[in-house]
């Protein structure tokens, strides 16, 4: 089980790249974390998230 | 000589920080142009959608961002987000609010001193919003803090400068910018913060819930302009008792 964004998915992995393509987002203006740390952007390509890996995936919103 | 507003390296003409949140993405241009805003803050949460619209797309390039921390908990929580935001690729500053109570939505002061040492220690320019209290002020300061952001009431409440004569002790003892943040619901009330010597102002839910929020954007920046040269030139003294005649006391019609 991987869970992304509070979602559980039934996977053993998944290429973060894959994942980020299949959903739409654009990367641009995405930050990902995985296990409370920060994926940079150069490894979004190569990333692999394993089973029982935490993955949140935020943008900017309004806010003050 | 030019009254430039210094903060984290960056020199602004405006003192008129704009909050983003609760109002449409189109009405954002319109507000940031008539506030002449340099600085607007914006807030981090998760996107699980296929969302084609970004808040980024609304927002002039020449315009500083100030993510907030807004949902952090705890300084932990805050460090996370303060990351990601600057993992989002529009700078280093970051607005730290911490709070653990949702009622009143005030922030949580020990937890902010944390969040400020370790991400000034990182190297993120520190704007930690907090209740107005000195002993903090100078710790906040001591932590690395690049200005600190006193609220004047309750968040989104447009109260007002309910705290006016704390925040007043920070603007004297503190030798950092002082930001009034939260509470200020109408121009007037900034006027006065700036008229106190506040270095600048954040407002959001005034904007926003004004029936025309372009209008009052524009309304808030003459009234911090206008607080501030008041500031500058020095306002004239309050007596505390009787009157002073601005006329002439003598060449009255009568012997």
């Amino acid at each position: 089980m991987i869970k992304i964004n509070g979602n559980l998915i039934e996977a053993d992995e998944i290429k973060l790249a894959d994942y980020l393509n299949e959903n739409g987002y654009r990367t641009g203006r995405i930050a990902v974390e995985c296990n409370e740390e920060i994926v940079p952007k150069s490894q979004y390509e190569s990333f692999i998230i394993h089973s029982g890996d935490v993955v949140e995936i935020v943008s900017f919103v309004g806010g003050g | 000589m030019k009254d430039t507003f210094v903060l984290g390296g960056k020199e602004f003409d405006s003192r008129f920080i704009l909050g983003s949140g609760k109002y449409s993405m189109e009405l954002i241009q319109a507000a940031v142009k008539n506030a002449g805003a340099q600085i607007i803050t914006l807030a981090v949460r998760r996107t699980n959608t296929k969302e084609t619209e970004n808040i980024l797309d609304y927002i002039p390039d020449n315009v500083t961002l100030l993510p907030n921390t807004s949902g952090a908990r705890d300084a932990k929580e805050a460090v996370r987000i303060a990351r990601m935001s600057r993992e989002l690729g529009c700078g280093d500053f970051v607005k730290i609010e911490i709070m653990r109570d949702s009622k009143y939505l005030l922030p949580d002061n020990a937890e902010t001193i944390k969040a400020t040492e370790q991400l000034a220690n990182e190297g993120f320019v520190v704007l930690p919003y907090m209740y107005p209290d000195l002993n903090v002020a100078r710790d906040l300061q001591n932590a690395g803090a690049a200005a600190v952001m006193p609220l004047g009431s309750p968040i989104g409440s447009n109260k007002g400068l309910a705290t006016k004569d704390f925040i007043q002790i920070l603007i004297d003892e503190i030798d950092l910018p002082i930001i009034v943040d939260a509470g200020i619901g109408k121009p007037s009330q900034a006027c006065e913060a700036m008229e106190m010597g506040a270095a600048a102002i954040m407002a959001n839910t005034a904007i926003a819930t004004a029936n025309d929020i372009p209008a009052m954007a524009g309304a808030f920046k003459s009234a911090i302009e206008a607080g501030r040269t008041a500031y500058l030139a020095g306002l004239g003294r309050v007596l505390e008792r009787g009157a002073a005649a601005s006329d002439p006391l003598t060449g009255f019609l009568r012997d």
